[in-house]
């Protein structure tokens, strides 16, 4: 019972602060709302008994990821973004479109149909414990697409200074 | 024990809420941080299914996941910087240079 309780709050928080994310007229104020989103979903994560996924959520995304959302937000010109209409012309097209994608994809939800369980379970985690499950595999049978991934931010530290840094005179 | 399905139902809703941020908005920014709604539903989704099934390969996904929205936001951060450095403005509508 507390569980269902819990995760009624915390799902009725995180789609009430998806929506004020799209639909504040101030930028700061989005970043705001989704650093509280962020530490909602965490907790999800709590509930779901994934502990390390919760403390990740929180450093990259809480700590990283909207630092870096902030600092461009503030190279805006916020004075003229309070005045002008936030939506593009084609906003009831997408409006729409998420729509009817939510519609589909929930009807489709009806045919799901799961998968045998693994073995890992609730038991060997709690005996193990979580982040050395998901070391144990993510190091062993995962250890290439690890090296892919450390590529991809390699990949994304020199084109993001790259595309950011201005072009020399001559 | 709360069932599956009410979390894929919360990622699907929250997913439908990046899609029309990412289609409706004017703000590049606001755009940038659309996707990452949706990078988290599926998030959600993934460490969802790898607890019910009981298998710690969704939770790996999921990381992998994390690791690739950082890299795209810090790229797409820095196109937003460029844009700003030849355009000043960071609504979409106003950025027509490429339309065909």
């Amino acid at each position: 019972m507390v569980q269902e309780l819990l995760f009624a709050y915390f799902a009725f928080a995180t789609v009430l602060f998806s929506l004020l994310v799209v639909t504040r007229k101030n930028p700061v104020h989005s970043v705001l709302w989704m650093l509280l989103l962020f530490f909602h979903i965490a907790s999800l994560y709590l509930l779901l008994n994934a502990e390390f996924m919760a403390a990740i959520q929180v450093i990259v995304y809480a700590g990283g990821i909207l630092v870096l959302f902030l600092f461009v937000v503030l190279l805006m010109n916020l004075r003229e973004e309070v005045r002008i209409s936030k939506f593009i012309g084609a906003a009831p097209t997408g409006f729409t479109f998420a729509v009817a994608l939510l519609v589909v994809v929930m009807m489709s939800l009806r045919s799901f149909v799961a998968a045998p369980r693994g073995i890992f379970s609730i038991d060997l985690i709690k005996q193990v414990t979580h982040t050395k499950v998901l070391g144990l595999v993510l190091y062993t049978e995962y250890l290439y697409p690890f090296e892919v991934a450390s590529l991809i931010l390699l990949v994304a530290i020199v084109g993001a200074i790259v595309l950011a840094k201005r072009r020399l005179k001559g | 024990m709360v069932p599956l399905s009410w979390y894929m139902l919360l990622s699907m809703v929250i997913f439908s809420i990046g899609v029309f941020g990412f289609l409706a908005r004017k703000n590049i920014i606001i755009i940038f941080m659309s996707i990452e709604l949706m990078l988290n539903a599926v998030n959600i989704n993934l460490v969802a299914l790898s607890h019910y099934l009981q298998d710690i390969r969704g939770q790996i996904l999921a990381f992998f996941v994390i690791a690739v929205a950082a890299a795209e936001a810090a790229i797409g951060l820095a196109i937003v910087i460029a844009l700003f450095r030849n355009k000043a403005t960071a609504h979409v509508d106003e950025v027509k240079e490429m339309r065909g």
